[in-house]
């Protein structure tokens, strides 16, 4: 509502000031191209009179007024439709009857105003913008999807950031980047999505697995990243952006540029550049904890109301440093870095990255074409390539110093088709299929006993979801899916392992042969057959509230890892096990939604409760000893779970420049069969934020609080034997650490020159250099998370 | 449309080769320790060995006698690696890479001292020979650790050295 108002003050501004002497009248309404509802607050431009901005009424009207006869181009805009450009004759007076193309969330467009298009009619979800990705671009993904509530991260260190939603991650959050289902090996706990998030033109997360067109198996949820929709226009237009940083004494720079043209042709360019030392923590260096990143992407095509393409092709290129003194021997050195108050490594600071460290690289190829059949619907088809490599590298010793301890190539093909049929007003249905092929070589050139074996796997897919609008603001909506999965592994099991895990009672027929080094090689062969669903109501009674209510069925296969790890990880200095056993795990998730966006004030509240029956996790179990030492164990098994939730946020508008936002997220998690708490579960947290804003320059300043519960519910530590200390002792490796507090501001403001605006942000995040540990950072054993960053970013658009 | 799927998924899964086996290098599954009384006797052999390397087997301990009280003995080590044909003597490895190893001495109870170790190429500690002193009868321990890429020279201490460990077992001994 409140932009409406706005629209109004300025449209009527523009009337007093931009009278002209002529009567010459050009009216008309503008309603969506299918369904015929009138389109509020569309905006009717002049081509060569920009300043002057005439905006549709309630009712889908415009009327402009004092125009003299003759030829003129408009422009209709509106924030949820492609852009429409046509060429009038008036003589006196004019009536147009407009249509614009209304369906925003398949054209990938980027909202700035109005109301949101969603990917979901009942679903839990939100959007970043622009600013926010921009005001995040010199981070990671994961850090700045936290700025959504009820969204955190597992993290290795500060560089390695996997996005968690309502408590869980990795194979349970589907990342879409460009359309495309990311494959980047998503099943290791210090695997980041390997996205640059520069790219992007806006992302949504989706809290559940309520979105069954990207996958069924979403039990966390699905984010989605998205490219803007070019307008179709001859422009060239572009932005580049340097960010300075302070921790880490780096930065980074990101550019691009886009050439439109009237007929629908479209390229863009984007490349970006980012450098970090050492991070520092309050007290001392985080020694190894730089990063090197590279990103670039081209996007080519021609788009048009009834039918189009686009190829796209991305490169990423990321090199991390993993803070040396994580890099332990044994579980006496894991004791000690548990007792000890500092890292056992501190050296001066430095841009060097050794070992232990991560090199990854992903190349993402697109190409996807779309039909519009008129009085029915639209078709797309879709295929992708991915290739995703990554080393790993431990310290090692000898001849073996400068070779990788794990190099895994995964190489996945996607062909993808839906249908969506859109001109029924009263309701819209969406199917399709999807096939894909993957493959995974683990190079033994390593030297070392591969931890994910050699394996393909096909999946295929089949989906229907459908949207029924009732009228009165009630929507309904509802969904099913299918999906089959096969994994086709080669893997060499030692022979005492295979005994150990009772293999040699189930699985004997999948040997294929026995080695002269007391191993077997093995054939395991697995199918999958999984069915998701959801169904959910929506009701809007204005434009203010909405309620709505979210049912979604999800399972999900085991992964590579869940199956098949075997091994010591070196770099974790642990051993991790899989299971051939393990089937898919199965997700009820219902959520509530109850939202009031009033122009004074507003809330959502968001309560939530995940049921998870054979929900796989990883924990640490026992120790197992080698002539190296002992090494913690760590086993995937199979349990039934329950998480339950609450999303809460407020914000108030005290007067038009000064507003609070209030945001609280509460996770529980909980092992139902063995009545413990979950691992890995977030902290409860408490964010506030107070903010000023000028037009002025667009001057805006703000200062947030962060406070983070402790994590009070984690699963029991476990006791082992120390050979050092000769005895058994207590190892804290499930204990959380304390509660901490946080302040962070940030600011910015504007300049505009001839063609271009310069945006420059201060950004300070924990600016009172506290020192703390997060529970959902892996390396909490080892060393204090960040202490004070300052970010200066200077943004040219052009 | 699934047809031109059926042929990219035929297309790429005709890859029927086995993977290459990996066998971990440099393993060492075996350590020995013989202790030669300086005054004659019986030689005593204290044996750690692990089968499996990294596998669910714990290395298996055996010591093959008592120790003599408030007597000196000379000492030496080896290591193999069992799972080879023919076995793989490892202690070659050490002694040619000698600045980069290092054995650290952890000893407690009647055993008294550990002493005379040998030196690498640059005269520091190495510890592939050394001399030990026993005390008056009763039990002891001593813990044998084979540190890679030490930080030389060092105080004999096993955070002296660090480093990464190859090897390490400890061994309970009768002193009588």
């Amino acid at each position: 509502m409140r932009t409406w108002f706005i629209m109004l003050a300025i449209t009527l501004v523009q009337f007093t000031v931009e009278a002209q002497k002529c009567n010459g009248v050009i009216s008309g309404t503008v309603s969506d191209y299918h369904d015929k509802t009138v389109l509020v607050g569309a905006s009717i431009t002049i081509a060569g009179n920009r300043d002057v901005v005439y905006y549709t009424d309630e009712k889908g009207f415009f009327k402009i007024p004092d125009l003299c006869d003759g030829t003129y181009e408009l422009e209709i805009y509106h924030p949820e439709c492609q852009t429409a450009f046509m060429t009038v004759e008036l003589e006196t007076s004019l009536e147009l009857d407009i249509s614009l193309e209304h369906h925003i969330e398949e054209l990938e467009e980027v909202k700035v105003v109005g109301n949101k298009a969603t990917k979901t009619n009942s679903a839990l979800e939100e959007t970043l913008d622009v600013k926010t990705i921009e005001h995040f671009g010199s981070a990671s993904l994961g850090d700045a999807l936290k700025e959504i509530n009820g969204i955190s991260s597992l993290n290795t260190g500060a560089n390695i950031v996997k996005p968690t939603i309502h408590g869980l991650s990795g194979s349970r959050v589907l990342v879409l980047n460009n359309g495309v289902r990311m494959q980047d090996m998503e099943w290791g706990a210090e695997h980041a999505p390997n996205v640059d998030v520069n790219a992007a033109g806006s992302i949504s997360v989706i809290k559940g697995a309520s979105a069954l067109q990207y996958g069924g198996d979403a039990i966390g949820g699905v984010i989605v990243i998205e490219q803007n929709r070019f307008e179709k226009k001859d422009s060239l237009f572009g932005k580049t952006i340097l960010t300075g940083i302070l921790n880490g004494r780096g930065g980074k720079v990101n550019t691009d540029l886009v050439k439109t043209y009237k007929n629908g042709w479209f390229v863009k360019g984007q490349a970006s550049y980012k450098k970090l030392g050492d991070l520092e923590a309050p007290d001392y260096i985080l020694s190894n904890t730089g990063v090197n990143e590279i990103g670039a992407s081209l996007h080519l095509g021609k788009e048009n109301f009834t039918t189009g393409w686009r190829g796209s092709y991305s490169y990423f290129n990321t090199e991390i440093g993993i803070l040396s003194a994580s890099h332990i021997g044994s579980v006496d050195d894991l004791i000690r870095a548990i007792n000890d108050d500092q890292p056992t490594v501190i050296e001066p600071f430095s841009y060097n990255i050794s070992s232990p460290r991560q090199e990854v690289t992903h190349h993402l190829g697109k190409f996807k074409y779309y039909k519009r059949f008129e009085g029915l619907g639209k078709l797309n088809v879709q295929y992708d390539f991915q290739s995703n490599r990554r080393y790993e590298y431990d310290i090692r010793t000898g001849d073996d110093k400068y070779k990788p301890s794990i190099d895994l190539k995964l190489t996945t093909h996607t062909l993808s088709t839906d249908f969506k049929l859109d001109s029924n007003s009263g309701y819209k249905l969406t199917f399709g299929l999807m096939g894909r092929y993957q493959d995974n070589f683990a190079n033994p050139d390593t030297g070392v006993r591969r931890l994910i074996p050699d394996y393909e796997k096909t999946d295929a897919g089949a989906f229907a979801v459908m949207q029924f609008d009732f009228g009165n603001g009630w929507n309904f909506d509802t969904g099913i899916r299918y999906d089959y999965s096969k994994i086709d592994a080669k893997k060499y099991y030692k022979t005492s392992r295979w005994e150990e895990r009772g293999y040699d009672e189930d699985f004997n027929d999948i040997i294929i042969r026995e080695t002269g080094s007391s191993q077997y090689l093995t054939n395991p062969v697995f199918d999958y057959h999984n069915v998701s669903g959801t169904l959910g109501l929506k009701y809007r009674p204005d434009n203010q509230n909405t309620i709505s209510f979210n049912y979604a069925l999800a399972n999900r296969a085991p992964n590579a890892s869940e199956l098949f790890s075997d091994g010591l990880h070196h770099s974790a200095a642990r051993i991790e096990l899989g299971d051939l056993r393990i089937n898919s795990e199965t997700s009820h998730k219902v959520s509530l939604s109850i939202s009031n966006q009033g122009e004074k004030w507003g809330y959502t509240l968001e309560p939530y409760a995940n049921f998870i029956n054979d929900f796989i996790y990883l924990e640490p179990t026992d120790v197992e000893y080698t002539v190296r030492g002992a090494f913690p164990v760590w086993e995937y098994h199979q349990t039934n779970a329950r998480i339950l939730g609450l999303d809460l946020s407020l914000y108030s508008n005290w007067t038009s420049h000064w507003k609070t936002d209030h945001k609280f997220s509460l996770t529980k998690g909980k092992d139902t069969s063995d009545d413990e708490p979950l691992i890995n579960i977030p902290a409860a947290n408490i964010r506030n934020k107070v903010s000023y804003n000028t037009p002025w320059k667009n001057f805006e300043v703000g200062l947030e609080s962060k406070y983070v519960f402790k994590q009070n519910e984690t699963p029991a530590d476990i006791y082992v034997y120390s050979p050092e200390q000769g005895e058994d002792v207590l190892l804290e490796i499930n204990s959380a650490p304390a509660a901490y507090h946080i302040l962070s501001l940030n600011s910015s403001m504007d300049f505009n020159f001839d063609k271009s605006t310069l945006t420059v942000s201060l950004i300070g995040t924990n600016i009172l250099d506290v020192s703390y540990r997060d529970y959902l950072n892996r390396l909490r054993y080892f060393a204090d998370d960040l202490g004070r960053n300052i970010i200066l970013q200077f943004k040219l658009n052009y | 449309m699934l047809a031109f799927a059926g042929i990219v998924l035929a297309s790429c899964s005709d890859d029927d080769n086995d993977p290459e086996e990996v066998n971990e290098e440099e393993t060492i599954t075996t350590m020995t320790v013989t202790l030669t009384p300086d005054d004659g006797g019986t030689a005593i052999t204290l044996k750690s060995e692990d089968s499996d390397g990294d596998g669910p087997i714990e290395p298996e301990i055996t010591v093959s006698g008592n120790l003599v009280a408030n007597a000196t003995y000379s000492g030496s080590v080896t290591f193999s690696n069992v799972t080879e044909d023919p076995v793989e003597d490892i202690t070659e490895e050490v002694e040619g890479e000698n600045t980069e190893h290092q054995l650290v001495y952890v000893y407690t109870g009647a055993i008294i001292d550990v002493y005379n170790l040998d030196t690498d190429d640059d005269g520091n500690d190495l510890g592939l020979s050394f001399d030990l002193d026993t005390g008056d009868a009763g039990y002891g321990t001593l813990q044998v650790v084979l540190r890679h890429e030490p930080t030389k020279p060092n105080d004999g201490t096993l955070s002296g050295a660090g480093g990464s460990t190859d090897f390490t077992a400890t061994f309970s001994v009768t002193v009588e």
